[in-house]
């Protein structure tokens, strides 16, 4: 079966058009603390949330807000909760780290590796109260390396849960890059605990597609939990005010709140030899620069399919896009004027 | 004198501590970024990242700890400690009594903690009675950066487990990186005073467990630490006006606790306040109270506390939060 290229696209500029309006909101102030978008994980998220049916669970983590959106929570709630006024989705009260949703089954934590065991007992569920459903855990590369992660795997394996476990794969675990702390090959790992595993670029939607297809027959004929790997890439770094992105993007707000001091602790008295100042310097530098680098758009999953629907037919897809925009900017300004809500 | 922010006291205390001592190693989530002043400064081998991993790592800085080191294991923030509070609970705090007085676990946990910019109560909690609950496990909370430089000296020399606490809302480089973001457009309520202030050129470690007096009063007692601290004292200064005396203690310490001092002002003042942005109930407020009923003071009492779960929205937070009208309000009850 081919995918429908225009609904998967359709999922994927609605989201990016969305997280955009949401950093403009943040970067005004009117949203507080922290703010991670999906940015980038469009490709994954449309791939697999498309395929959901009626029951399927859902355990999030940090980056909640594109699954939601995909799985049909109002975005006007969903504004109103990252702005923490009482008619958002769970009254203000959760933000966007917890956002939760009874009727759709979906649960988030800010604690990373906690998806694991969530979907595990929403997998529990679904064998006994709703057959044929499955639940969904997602996280990031970082979050292999929690206990707790690994023993839902297990414990999925043992129990033979209908859980996919997916791993979007940004290669960062804030300012840490994955080479120094995934060990070994998380597909073999996987594998390893007696589970379907699958490897995929995340940038690819045609692709993860076609692999989560394979992964939640998978689960639903009960045949056992399976895992997706899949590469992507985080566009605006870890969260809103990235302090890798914002050396480069910033120079000077960060020489102040950053740079300054670790030029001086360089610098001081005391310490490892200069040898091994410089190594750690250029490690900073190094991690600095690669920062920058996911950023760039030839990294972006909707360019790709953009230029295949271009092709096929471009009217169609300014339209599509023009429609998303307005739409898009109706609940933004609905959002942003509750008093107009009503009306 | 020099003047210093918080978090950079502390660093620099740490700084001085590992110069003059190898077997200082800090280890934790993102420490070579987050702390960069210190990771260019003493390499990889002193400063080390770790994977997402706080089950592994702190269990592995207790027995580290035992085998000579004196690791500094960071807990990014307090709230994430959870998933790895078995290596303080049943480890590193039961050490000494199962070894029989013959082995300890010279371990020091930093880690952040507090809320009032905006993150939820799953980044935001102040847990330090939760942590004190333990016994042989020692728990510190600095109110200003010359006091939290001396207290993480004390912690490096303590000789036991002990949790070093660091509020992020008088820490401009942690509030920047999870409240500001680089933004001019969100304003926080933060106490100055507690942010930057003077330090002494040589760090010399602090006593743990002795409380310190921010401010005579005559007519009550509010004993606090942390953010706390100077909400009360904003609090006795609008008290003052108002023409109630109200002394402000900071207990800098949780455990173990300065009881001598508190029940010394109460047998002054007769009037207790306990400001603190831990949950109310089975924790420090009512330690406070049994502290000074056990030496047989009769006294009034009154506390503001965290009663519930914190949540995100800011003004439902802010009200959720000691803050200095509840800090008043309570005070005038006693008086």
């Amino acid at each position: 079966m081919t995918p429908d290229l225009w609904a998967l696209y359709e999922l994927m500029y609605k989201s990016r058009s969305f997280e955009e309006a949401v950093q403009q909101i943040w970067m005004d102030g009117k949203i507080s603390g922290e703010m991670h978008l999906g940015l980038g994980e469009e490709a994954i998220m449309a791939g697999i949330v498309s395929q959901l049916v009626e029951g399927d669970a859902l355990a999030l983590e940090h980056r909640g807000t594109a699954p939601m959106l995909m799985r049909g929570v109002d975005p006007t709630i969903l504004l109103r909760e990252f702005m923490g006024e009482p008619d958002g989705l769970c009254g203000g009260m959760g933000g966007h780290m917890h956002l939760f949703s009874p009727e759709k089954l979906i649960a988030s934590s800010g604690i990373v590796g906690a998806a694991g065991p969530a979907a595990a007992g929403f997998a529990l569920a679904a064998q006994v109260l709703r057959p044929g459903t499955v639940a969904l855990a997602f996280f990031g590369e970082g979050a292999t390396s929690a206990g707790m992660l690994m023993e839902a795997m297990n414990l999925a394996v043992v129990w033979n849960l209908p859980v996919v476990f997916i791993c979007k794969d940004n290669q960062w675990a804030i300012t840490t890059p994955a080479e120094t702390a995934v060990g070994g090959n998380l597909l073999k790992r996987a594998e390893s605990f007696g589970m379907l595993a699958i490897e995929v670029d995340g940038l690819d939607v045609v692709a993860v597609s076609s692999v989560a297809k394979t992964a939640l027959d998978h689960a639903r004929a009960g045949k056992g939990p399976a895992f997706l790997w899949a590469h992507c890439v985080h566009m605006e770094g870890h969260f809103l005010g990235d302090g890798f992105l914002n050396m480069v993007r910033r120079p000077f707000y960060s020489f102040r709140k950053r740079t300054w001091s670790m030029v001086k602790g360089f610098l001081r008295r005391g310490g490892a030899p200069m040898s091994e100042r410089l190594a750690a310097m250029r490690q900073i530098m190094g991690q600095v620069l690669a920062a920058q680098g996911q950023a760039n758009q030839k990294n972006d999953p909707l360019l790709r399919t953009r230029q295949v629907l271009k092709a096929k037919d471009d009217d169609r897809l300014s339209s599509l896009e023009a429609n998303i925009r307005s739409e898009i900017q109706n609940i933004v300004d609905l959002a942003l004027k509750p008093e107009g809500r009503s009306a | 004198m020099r003047k210093m922010g918080f978090s950079e006291a502390i660093d620099d205390a740490l700084g001085q501590a590992m110069v003059n001592d190898p077997r200082i190693l800090l280890l934790g989530e993102d420490v070579q970024g987050l702390h960069g002043s210190l990771f260019v400064r003493f390499g990889r081998q002193r400063v080390l990242n770790t994977p997402i991993s706080e089950a592994a790592f702190l269990g592995a800085a207790v027995t580290a700890s035992m085998a000579g080191l004196r690791p500094v294991a960071e807990i990014m923030l307090v709230d994430f400690i959870a998933v790895a509070v078995d290596a303080l609970l049943n480890h590193a705090a039961k050490l000494e009594t199962f070894s029989g007085g013959r082995w300890s676990a010279p371990l020091v946990v930093r880690t952040t903690c507090g809320g009032g910019y905006g993150d939820g109560g799953q980044h935001e909690q102040s847990l330090w009675g939760w942590l004190a609950h333990i016994p042989g496990l020692s728990v510190v909370v600095p109110s200003t950066p010359a006091d939290a430089g001396g207290l993480m000296l004390a912690c490096l020399e303590w000789g036991s487990p002990i949790v070093f606490m660091e509020h992020k809302l008088i820490s401009s480089t942690w509030l920047d990186f999870l409240g500001y973001g680089g933004r001019s457009t969100v304003t926080y309520d933060i106490p100055r005073d507690g942010t930057y202030g003077p330090v002494p050129n040589y760090w010399e470690p602090l006593p743990i467990g002795k409380a310190a007096m921010r401010k005579n009063g005559s007519d009550l007692t509010i004993a606090t630490l942390g953010v706390g601290v100077h909400r009360a004292l904003e609090a006795a200064a609008q008290l003052e006006r108002q023409g109630i005396s109200a002394g402000v203690l900071d207990l800098r310490t949780v455990s173990p606790l300065d009881k001598e001092t508190l029940r010394e002002e109460l047998r002054r003042t007769g009037r207790l306040v306990v400001v603190d942005e831990d949950y109310e109930g089975f924790g420090l407020s009512g330690e406070l109270a049994a502290a000074a009923l056990e030496a047989g003071i009769r006294f009034k009492f009154g506390r503001v506390c965290t009663q519930t779960t914190i949540p995100y929205a800011r003004e439902v937070e802010d009200e959720i939060l000691p803050n200095v009208r509840r800090i008043v309000e309570t005070c005038r009850k006693l008086v």
